[in-house]
């Protein structure tokens, strides 16, 4: 089990550590007589910190500069222990430690309490995903081994621990420098103590969970050449994957079904599951490459170029709206800019009104929302933590990490007869693109009857036909008199008309052309399950929210239908007596009672030319 | 963690993990190989990650105070598995009579290996090193992390070291600078022999008992000294090891030159 010890500065970490240690009887012979002579050489007072702190530099300041990892053994089963330093430039490293921890020890001292690492550690802790907890009160003997001060410390960092979402499995107090109530019987001096020993409760502590009953996520590393045979390989991160099953590929959509599970020396396996590092050859060649996840289809994960997270922050300069960055996540690297910051948390304090600023600093939480530049398969963390958290780096170092949540999982349109595979082109979407000079797109215009849908769709269209670039404008009464005649105006009607028109933009989009869309589409849910069938072909989206003021519409009812619908002669017309669901997070907002169509056009262009750019794929 | 799998399971499959993320990241990437009991297990372990094909080359940095038995292991094993090997010999130290007959132990291994490596790193043009440190061997290996920059002069900046989780790095190397990419960081002496054991991973005859004595660790032949034991087989000496509380360069006379040996070895370049 790896366990990290976190804490703030000065609160006896250390010290703990070499106790638990010579309790356990896991230091090597020698080491301890060998830092003595070495602290009386240097004329220093031995202290149990330093087993750990056996870097020189270290031994001179009394700080403990990086995390470290130790093993001790119980009775009852091996630790590795991860010691995370508590000085808050050092955050950085405490995070490398605790990241790959499955519990953590927060180690607070009696005489001062909790204080600002303490509960700063207690938050990343939370955001990190280690759910595990046990908070130790050292120094007891500053406080002459008194309840009423454990208590005190106890109630108040409960508290705390509660607002964050975490809940301690214990809260141990002990005194490290007298070795008090670290092993079982020997906490003669606190009686009132009901609760275990840190051994004891150290031992109490469950093994993370198995990751193996979640869905499946298989995200490939590489494609070897092996013997002419294409092996994928990369680690399970989650779920059970069998020969002979069919996986779906994201992004892009595809299935293949698996033929062997790959290991050397043998690959005499039928099954393979959440941890391992495999490779698989498929029946149907498709083509896949580093970045893609495989996943079942009836469970499978999130398509999105547009990302909800957390963020913390450990980069020297801000992040802020407009920054770029690259995002890592799994094995998929992308492009991203920041769109916007929402709260800011005060790490120490949690006061996240305090802040009152759109940008995220060094050791700060934050929520962003991020744009890629090429779809990104991903999960909520809190389903799938595996694909629910990355990085963003620049091209030196790493910046921070994001936990991703409140992404939709659109009901997918399964394929329904097991018979039908994605066929493969030789000639790929790159391969247009670089033909073409720019990639296909799917501009969704939204926005009520009357806004303008179709006047900036024709404009846009000229635009960018003027410019060489292949593009078509898919508009809704047209669409109604061939594909969609079939359909009507009821709910379900209207979600399936999108469905239908988004699978076509998709598949144009697919073959290079940029695809002007001008539908109501005033559901929410409709327009997020655009995006993600648009997504699958690895097309950049866009949604594009015309806005105008329902009266404004009314009065310019160029085709006579609000007139109607007023009249009691048109049923289920949207903004009258049915409903328009504003987009809550478009990439672009064009006004045009306040803007003329070429504003208009011109501010999509701004922002839409950059997005058709062939991409730099490495 | 799977119930379904051991702890040597575990540590297999990420140290494969890392290895193939090395193998994207770095174009002209070496792996240094001592032909030791961790090198072999980084040898098995980079076989088990690419299917039985290394696609980089091996380095060994020949003292010339090598083991007869260790030279023919390296000539035995690069048939065997089919690899590439790079032989390299500081041969500008020894012209200039540097050796253990004449030099201290920490002169003579700076010279002999340290030196050769920045050599070898010099005319190979690598971006990566795959070395088989662990964090249980010595203090200062704990601070490791599993992609380690080291500067052009192959120093280590312990104070420095860039944030890593979550399976992701960032690392860009200017020219002449390289990467440490470390797999075995998380392994333990024992866990080293328990795979040794399961995978039934062939190495040097040295590590088992003969006449009462065994090398548990290798490195020159005047330096390296062998301790009592009478362990013959992996299982013996598995057995030996969790009974003994001793550390396991203790019979490395490098280290314990004088304080803080290994420290000051490893921040000019040293493994």
């Amino acid at each position: 089990v790896k366990i990290v010890f976190v804490g703030h500065v000065d609160h006896g970490k250390s010290t703990l550590i070499g106790r638990i240690l010579e309790a356990t009887t896991s230091l090597p012979e020698g080491k301890i007589e060998a830092l003595r002579a070495s602290c009386k050489a240097q004329g220093q007072q031995f202290e149990y910190a330093f087993v750990l702190d056996a870097l020189a530099e270290e031994q001179q300041q009394n700080i403990t500069i990086d995390t470290t990892q130790i093993h001790f053994r119980t009775a009852a089963r091996s630790y590795v222990i991860i010691d995370a330093p508590g000085h808050e430039e050092f955050l950085k490293n405490m995070i490398t430690g605790a990241a790959s921890a499955e519990a953590a020890i927060i180690v607070i001292a009696a005489d001062e309490g909790a204080r600002e690492q303490s509960r700063r550690h207690g938050q990343l802790l939370s955001l990190l995903g280690i759910r595990q907890v046990l908070v130790v009160v050292n120094k007891m003997d500053l406080v002459n081994f008194s309840e009423g001060a454990f208590r005190k410390i106890e109630e108040e960092y409960r508290g705390f621990l509660d607002s964050i979402g975490l809940a301690a499995r214990a809260f141990v107090p002990v005194s490290a420098r007298d070795g008090v109530n670290i092993a079982e019987g020997t906490n003669s001096v606190m009686p009132w103590s009901n609760g275990p020993s840190l051994l004891a409760a150290i031992d109490a502590l469950e093994p993370t969970g198995s990751v193996a009953e979640q869905p499946l996520r298989f995200p490939i590393q590489d494609v070897y050449r092996m013997d002419g045979r294409r092996i994928l390989a990369g680690r399970i991160e989650s779920g059970t994957l069998r020969i002979g099953e069919q996986l779906l590929f994201s992004p892009h959509h595809k299935t293949a079904r698996v033929a062997t599970i790959e290991r050397w020396p043998d690959s005499a396996v039928e099954t393979a599951v959440a941890g391992e590092s495999i490779g698989i050859t498929l029946r149907e060649q498709i083509f896949i490459e580093r970045g893609h996840v495989a996943s079942h289809e009836a469970d499978a994960p999130i398509e999105s170029n547009r990302i909800y997270a957390r963020v913390f922050w450990i980069g020297a300069e801000p992040l802020r709206p407009g920054s770029a960055y690259r995002l890592k996540l799994v094995t998929q690297d992308v492009e991203c800019q920041v769109v916007a910051v929402g709260k800011v948390i005060d790490a120490a304090t949690l006061d996240s009104a305090a802040t009152g600023r759109d940008e995220i600093r060094i050791n700060e939480v934050g929520e962003v929302t991020l744009q890629t530049r090429a779809p990104v398969v991903l999960d909520n963390h809190d389903r799938v933590p595996a694909l629910g958290r990355f990085i963003l780096s620049d091209a030196e170092r790493l910046l921070g990490g994001g936990i991703v949540s409140g992404a939709h999982y659109p009901a997918a349109s399964s394929v329904k007869s097991d018979n039908i595979f994605w066929s493969e082109s030789e000639i790929t979407a790159e391969r247009r693109a670089a033909r073409n000079q720019h990639r296909g797109a799917v501009i969704w215009l939204t926005g009520l009857s009357g806004a303008g849908k179709s006047t900036i769709a024709r404009a846009l269209e000229k635009e960018l036909f003027r410019l060489s670039m292949h593009t078509y404008v898919l508009d809704g009464d047209n669409l109604r008199h061939g594909l969609n005649a079939n359909l009507g105006f009821a709910p379900e009607d209207r979600a399936e008309n999108i469905r239908r028109v988004a699978e076509v933009a998709k598949l144009m989009a697919d073959a290079g052309t940029v695809v002007i869309t001008s539908f109501i589409s005033p559901y929410r849910n409709d327009r997020a399950r655009a995006r993600a069938i648009a997504l699958q072909a690895g097309a950049e989206f866009l949604e594009i929210f015309v806005d105008a003021p329902l009266a404004v519409c009314e009065e310019r009812d160029p085709k006579g239908l609000y007139q109607k619908a007023r009249a009691g002669k048109l049923k289920g017309f949207t903004g009258i007596d049915a409903p328009y669901e504003h987009p809550e997070d478009p990439e672009i907002v064009v006004r045009t009672h306040e803007q003329t169509a070429a504003q208009c056009v011109d501010q999509i262009l701004g922002t839409l030319l950059l997005r058709l750019r062939l991409t730099n794929r490495r | 963690l799977n119930p379904r799998h051991s702890n040597l399971d575990a540590l297999e499959n990420h140290s494969v993990f890392l290895l193939r993320e090395a193998h994207h990241a770095f174009r002209n990437m070496a792996m240094p190989w001592s032909m030791g009991k961790d090198s072999n297990v980084l040898l098995w372990l980079s076989l088990k990650a690419f299917f039985g094909k290394v696609p980089y080359p091996l380095l060994h940095i020949d003292t010339t105070y090598e083991f007869p038995e260790m030279i023919e292991f390296r000539e035995w094993a690069t048939k065997h598995y089919g690899i590439r090997v790079v032989v390299k010999v500081n041969t500008e130290a020894r012209a200039r009579g540097i050796g253990y007959e004449t030099h201290d132990p920490v002169t003579v291994t700076h010279e002999l290996k340290t030196v050769a490596l920045k050599q070898a790193l010099a005319e190979h043009k690598w971006d990566a090193l795959i070395t088989g440190i662990r964090r249980d061997e010595d203090a200062t290996r704990a601070k490791e992390r599993y992609f380690s920059p080291r500067d052009a002069d192959s120093e280590w900046h312990y104070k420095h070291q860039p944030p890593q989780f979550w399976g992701q790095f960032a690392i860009r190397n200017a020219p002449g600078e390289h990467v440490r990419v470390q797999p075995l960081l998380d392994w333990t002496e024992v866990d080293i022999w328990r795979y040794i054991e399961r995978e039934k991973i062939p190495i040097p005859q040295l590590y088992f008992a003969r006449n009462g004595k065994r090398y548990r660790s290798l490195g020159c032949q005047p330096i390296t000294h062998p301790i009592e034991s009478n362990a013959a087989t992996i299982a013996e000496i598995i057995a030996e090891l969790e009974a003994t509380r001793s550390s396991e360069r203790a019979g490395r006379a490098q280290d314990h030159y004088e304080p803080h040996a290994m420290q000051k070895l490893r921040a000019r370049g040293f493994m």
